[in-house]
Order: structure tokens, then sequence, then C-alpha cells
């Protein structure tokens, strides 16, 4: 199964980096940009035939490793 | 009096820390691979900098994985003293056994330059030597060291006197100029509750003889020389 888990700082949590791509897109004349939030998708392959049980240990996995989750958020998309 | 330094594939710093434990201060020093479990007789253990597994994920988020960091939780939980510099504060966030985490500079940049930073705290094995309110100058390197945790875990560590050292100007006060990465509350440096575990992201192993044309860092290693073994 593919499953896509998106990781990203969480609300409110300064973003560095979103903060200048955003400034950079107003700076091209994309002037309605008003925030960026820039984080990572990770395209999993993963063997199983229950889609519950492979999207709560790709919930496992985000929290275990993939996500800091002091400062990033995440969510989880079985394909 | 044993050190014994942890290498990552990616480390890059354990040898001057060896050079300054080894050569400066006379003590037996050993390395340990990170595949290791055994500690060698280890009476401080230092994570050193670098990119360990390259950074890859965020950084110190795979090194935590390695079999030697269960050892190094079993010596710290036993009290024993731990220090993390820069790549090595990373991998204690990322272990687990320090709180917070590390976000990318606020300047987006690799920043390595030498900053002050006001000693908040000598009760630890690593800053027993210093006096409290002294300001050190130390060289940084890196480019996630914007330190953050939530309030509530920042004003435990304020509370408790966990904020070991802070960026500050030369004179000492805390000022926003100071502060080279954005760390929350100008966090250079803290320690567990139980104070015996250290992370801090400058670095005392390239400071540690006037040769280098600055000492400042080698307290830090000197203090834990001193530190009668608490375990």
């Amino acid at each position: 199964m593919k499953v896509e888990v998106r990781v990203y700082p969480r609300e409110g949590i300064l973003d560095p980096q979103g903060k200048a791509i955003a400034a950079a897109l107003v700076r091209l004349g994309h002037v309605s940009v008003e925030g960026v939030r820039a984080g990572k998708v990770f395209f999993l392959d993963v063997t199983g035939e229950d889609k519950s049980k492979v999207e709560a240990e790709a919930r496992r996995m985000a929290e275990e490793l993939l996500a800091n989750t002091v400062i990033e958020g995440y969510d989880v998309r079985v394909l | 009096m044993k050190f014994s330094i942890v290498v990552f594939p990616g480390s890059n710093c354990e040898r001057d820390c060896e050079h300054v434990a080894r050569e400066l201060l006379g003590c037996e020093t050993e390395y340990v691979w990170h595949a290791e479990t055994d500690l060698k007789g280890a009476d401080v253990v230092i994570i050193p900098g670098g990119f360990a597994y390259g950074d890859y994920l965020r950084a110190g988020a795979l090194a935590r994985f390695s079999p030697v960091m269960e050892s190094v939780g079993r010596f710290a939980k036993a009290g024993g003293p731990v220090l993390g510099i820069c790549n090595g504060f990373q991998v204690l966030l990322e272990a687990g056994l320090l709180p917070g985490a590390m976000r990318v500079n606020r300047g987006l940049r690799y920043v390595c330059r030498d900053v002050h930073m006001r000693v908040e705290s000598r009760d630890t094995p690593f800053t027993r030597l210093f006096d409290e309110g002294s300001v050190v100058r130390m060289p940084i390197g890196h480019m996630e060291g914007n330190y953050t945790a939530p309030q509530s875990t920042l004003d435990e560590l304020e509370r408790e006197g966990r904020v070991i050292f802070r960026y500050s100007d030369e004179s000492g006060a805390i000022t926003d100029s100071g502060n080279p990465n954005g760390a929350d509350r100008g966090i250079a440096g803290i320690c567990n509750r139980e104070r015996n575990v250290v992370g801090l992201m400058p670095h005392p192993d390239r400071c540690s003889e006037a040769l280098l044309g600055n000492d400042a860092g080698l307290k830090m290693f000197q203090s834990a020389v001193q530190t009668p073994a608490s375990r």
C-alpha cells in the first residue's frame, strides 16, 4: 500500500524557512501570500491489506521518528 | 579519570575532545563507536559535534537509534555526567535525555563565529569552575541551533535553574543582537532535572588552549575532572 505522511511545523511555531519563502513569493509579485509553512512529505510503500492497521502503524512511525512532535505536526493518508 | 567519546558516522569533533581530555588534562580517553554498547569504564561521556548520520531527517534524529545510545541513557540514569556539544546536544534532545527541540537558525544560514554567553548556573558537573553571571566567549558552528520548547517546559527550565548558558552581549546583557540563532529566551545550553546531563551549542572543545587564542572552554572539561564521581 502507498502511504503519504506529511510533516510540518506546528501552528504557532516559528518557521524561519516558511517565512523566507513567503517573503520571496511576495517579492516575486504574489502579493496575496499571507503566510507559508514549509514541511516534508514521506511516500511510504508498506505491505498490508487492512487500511486502518496500515494507517495506525504509519501514525506510530510519525510519532516515533518522522516527526519531532515538540515542534512538528503530521498527518497520514493511505492511498 | 576516563572520558569516553561517542563516535557516530559523521561525527567530526571527537579528536578535539580527545585532545583536550588526554593531552591538556592528562586523562584517559576512549572512543566508543556508535554500534558498540560498552562505554569502556567511562567516568564522563561526551557526545561530540559533527553531522551524525549526515543530519538526515533532522539533526540528531537517527543517531538516537544507535546501540550506544541505550548505554548512554543507562549511564545518564545512573547519574553519570554526559556532555553533548553542538550536534551532540541535538542528539541528546532527539533521544529525550534533554527537553526541547532545535529549529533551523532564524537567519536560515549556517552560523560560524564566536559568541558570548552568560553562565547562568555552575551547578552541573561541567560548570562548577565558572562564576555565575560571568561572560564567556566560545565559537559556534551550526545551522540548527534555534532552541525551542513548549512554554511550560521553558518556564520549568527557568524555575529549576536548568538554563546553564544564555547568549549575551560582551557585557553579559541578554540582547536580541547577541542571540546568533533565535533560540527561545537566548538559551545556549541546558541540563536535565538531575543536572548530570548537559547540552550546549557552542564548542568548548574548540577553545580550550591559549595557543588557539581562547581557552574559555577548558573549564568545562576541568570541571568534570574535579567533580567527585557521584555514582
